[in-house]
């Protein structure tokens, strides 16, 4: 215990003085903040409670929108705003900014909450690929749509507000690092509070048998509707984050990004080891590392990478690296091997 | 609006049926895969856009388009059967998740490669067939869209026949029914299962050379032919070949209306919700008995 404690202590310090070490990495470094939310969330749904979900890019879609409406809507009319492109003719004063990215956040993070809430028990019902292609019917169907509405910028696109003029040049990376940090922070504490709960190992027992955990008195769309809700509620938190972050929302690049970030999320949690506390923070970091020194140098080629990727991942490296470790350093993850039953299983197989 | 104008619901309806045809055709080799092997193919789409391009480059070096018809497949059957030796032989074993994300991979690799070997330019291929006109000139038919239903339902009898009749044939039946006993009695599996998988890419180069006859390809449109034919394929179930061919009529007829009634750009997305609603839908009704979807 003593020994995590110092660990979660490095880690937290090196957090906070990231960006004041490598200046040059705050929106990248920011980014990957943001992928370990994605990845930490997508871990509750795919890695613990079995449901692997293309779909929880559809919260991230809705927060990255609503945070965005917000700021803009409570102080200036929205569709003015779309129509002029934005910054041109309004602008935000730093109060103004602030308050409306707080109150943006919120809203972010509730409403896809609710909205999760409200569809889980028709789609949580749904079972093995089934669901996977249904979430993934989603959140194409929801980039079409919002690609098709007028007061959110339709096909040309949302550009959210700018930072305002306030603490000079590197304030808005610094601002928008810190942002992404304590949600990183406040997702990977709820994530592991979890790990230590009988929740979680409600999930489990619905990922291992969904019948059985039934049979055994255990309200399973009860526990997977408040999964699903939690990773929503982090996953559009994420997506209000980034909106600012990269300061321009389209519907089906930006937000509602299947091909992209809806991919990322799954594959970051893959690579790091399904069901583990660390694998996708692990899993996000190496990702994020590879993929931008592959989108960097081989420019144009990234989908051909990202779509190799995918396939060795998924076929030959299905467990991922906290699963590798595990195979190859069974005593620290307190697992006792017994060496004669091993041989006897290794010579029944 | 449809029903103020009939004549656009008459149009409206046929060209979905015609549509529809060709979506069948697709689900089709979507439903033969998923009954064999047991992987669902998220490339599908991807399959179909490349076969149409093949068409169209032959549109381009002079060759009549609808030659397509019968280079493409054979074409698209060696790149289906390389497919499996290097991919989904893998996967075919596994869980169903597995080969969704694997051959999303592909999908994703597919469309760039597309991308870069062909140009982001949304291409048809002119097939020169003119139009029909009927009701006084009120229903526009292309001639191209019709030839394209004829053909799409040759090539379905011709598999149907070839299925029951010919060893493959009979030998993918039997290992879709119990894979491990075809294996005792002395199907070589392996090879079952690389023809399977070639012959849904060849019929997705026929359906490929068709819609760069009759619609547009472009690299990134893939997607909507994959959601098409597995929504097609849950609704009439596997090996249910009149109903495939009915349900893929009736999501052609829904398109169309979408597109009349809620305008263009929505109509991938009413396809993508539909496709929400309509599991759902199952969903709702077998849980009744308590039963979920498998």
């Amino acid at each position: 215990m003593n020994k995590n404690l110092i660990l979660y202590a490095a880690i937290l310090i090196f957090g906070v003085s990231a960006p004041f070490i490598f200046p040059a990495f705050k929106v990248q470094l920011s980014i990957l903040c943001v992928l370990i939310v994605l990845a930490l969330t997508w871990n509750i749904q795919g890695g613990e409670m079995g449901y692997n979900t293309f779909g929880n890019i559809l919260f991230y879609g809705l927060g990255m929108y609503l945070c965005a409406s917000v700021q803009v809507g409570m102080f200036f009319p929205l569709a003015e705003w779309t129509e002029s492109g934005g910054e041109k003719t309004f602008v935000h004063t730093p109060a103004q900014f602030f308050q409306g990215m707080a109150m943006g956040l919120v809203v972010a993070a509730v409403v896809p909450t609710i909205v999760a809430g409200l569809i889980g028990y028709a789609i949580l019902g749904l079972r093995g690929h089934y669901f996977a292609i249904c979430t993934l019917g989603l959140g194409v169907a929801a980039g079409e749509i919002s690609g098709g509405i007028e007061i959110i910028g339709a096909g040309q696109g949302f550009t959210t507000p700018p930072f305002p003029d306030v603490g000079g040049l590197e304030s808005r990376g610094e601002f928008f690092y810190l942002l992404s940090f304590v949600a990183l922070v406040l997702t990977f504490i709820v994530v592991r509070a979890i790990y230590f709960t009988r929740f979680k190992l409600i999930l489990n027992a619905i990922r291992d048998n969904e019948d059985k955990a039934e049979a055994m008195g255990i309200q399973t769309m009860k526990y997977k509707i408040i999964g699903w809700m939690i990773s929503a509620f982090f996953c559009g938190l994420a997506g209000g984050i980034m909106g600012g972050l990269v300061g321009y929302i389209d519907s089906t690049d930006v937000a509602f990004d299947g091909r992209e970030m809806g991919v990322f999320m799954v594959l970051m949690a893959i690579l790091g080891g399904k069901g583990t506390l660390w694998g996708p923070v692990i899993g996000a970091t190496v990702f994020h590392i590879f993929k931008e020194g592959f989108w960097t140098f081989f420019l144009g080629w990234q989908y051909v990478a990202l779509g190799v990727l995918i396939v060795v991942i998924v076929i030959y490296f299905p467990e991922g690296i906290m699963g590798w470790l595990r195979e190859k350093y069974p005593e620290r993850f307190g697992e006792v091997i017994d060496e004669a039953d091993r041989k006897a299983q290794v010579e029944l197989k | 609006m449809v029903f103020q104008y009939p004549m656009i619901s008459v149009q409206a309806c046929l060209d979905g049926i015609l549509l529809g045809i060709l979506f069948a055709l697709i689900a089709y080799g979507m439903a033969l895969q998923w009954g064999v092997m047991n992987i669902i193919n998220i490339a599908q789409g991807d399959l179909v856009i490349l076969g149409g391009y093949i068409a169209y480059f032959m549109y381009l070096y002079g060759i009549h388009p609808a030659w397509g018809v019968i280079i493409s497949p054979i074409i698209m059957y060696f790149v289906g059967v390389g497919l499996y030796k290097l991919v989904i032989n893998k996967v075919v074993d596994r869980d169903l998740f597995i080969s969704i994300l694997a051959t999303f991979g592909i999908s994703i690799l597919f469309m760039q490669l597309m991308n870069f070997a062909f140009g982001a330019d949304v291409v048809l291929a002119n097939s020169g067939y003119g139009t029909t006109f009927l009701f006084d000139s009120a229903v526009v038919l292309p001639n191209s869209k019709i030839f394209s239903a004829f053909i799409s339902i040759l090539f379905a009898i011709c598999l149907v026949i070839y299925m029951k009749k010919s060893k493959l044939g009979r030998a993918i039946r039997a290992t879709a029914q119990n894979a491990r006993a075809a294996k005792i009695l002395g199907v070589d599996t392996e090879k079952v299962y690389a023809a399977t998988f070639g012959i849904n890419a060849a019929l997705c180069g026929v359906a490929g050379a068709l819609i760069s006859i009759t619609f547009t390809i472009h690299p990134y449109m893939g997607l909507p032919y994959t959601i098409r034919s597995f929504m097609i394929v849950i609704v009439a179930g596997l090996g249910n070949l009149p109903g495939v061919a009915l349900s893929g009529m009736g999501l052609g007829v829904f398109e169309e209306f979408a597109d009349y009634i809620l305008g263009t750009e929505f109509r991938i997305g009413a396809v993508f919700l539909l496709l929400v609603l309509i599991l759902v839908y199952r969903r709702f009704k077998l849980s009744r008995k308590r039963e979920y979807l498998k």
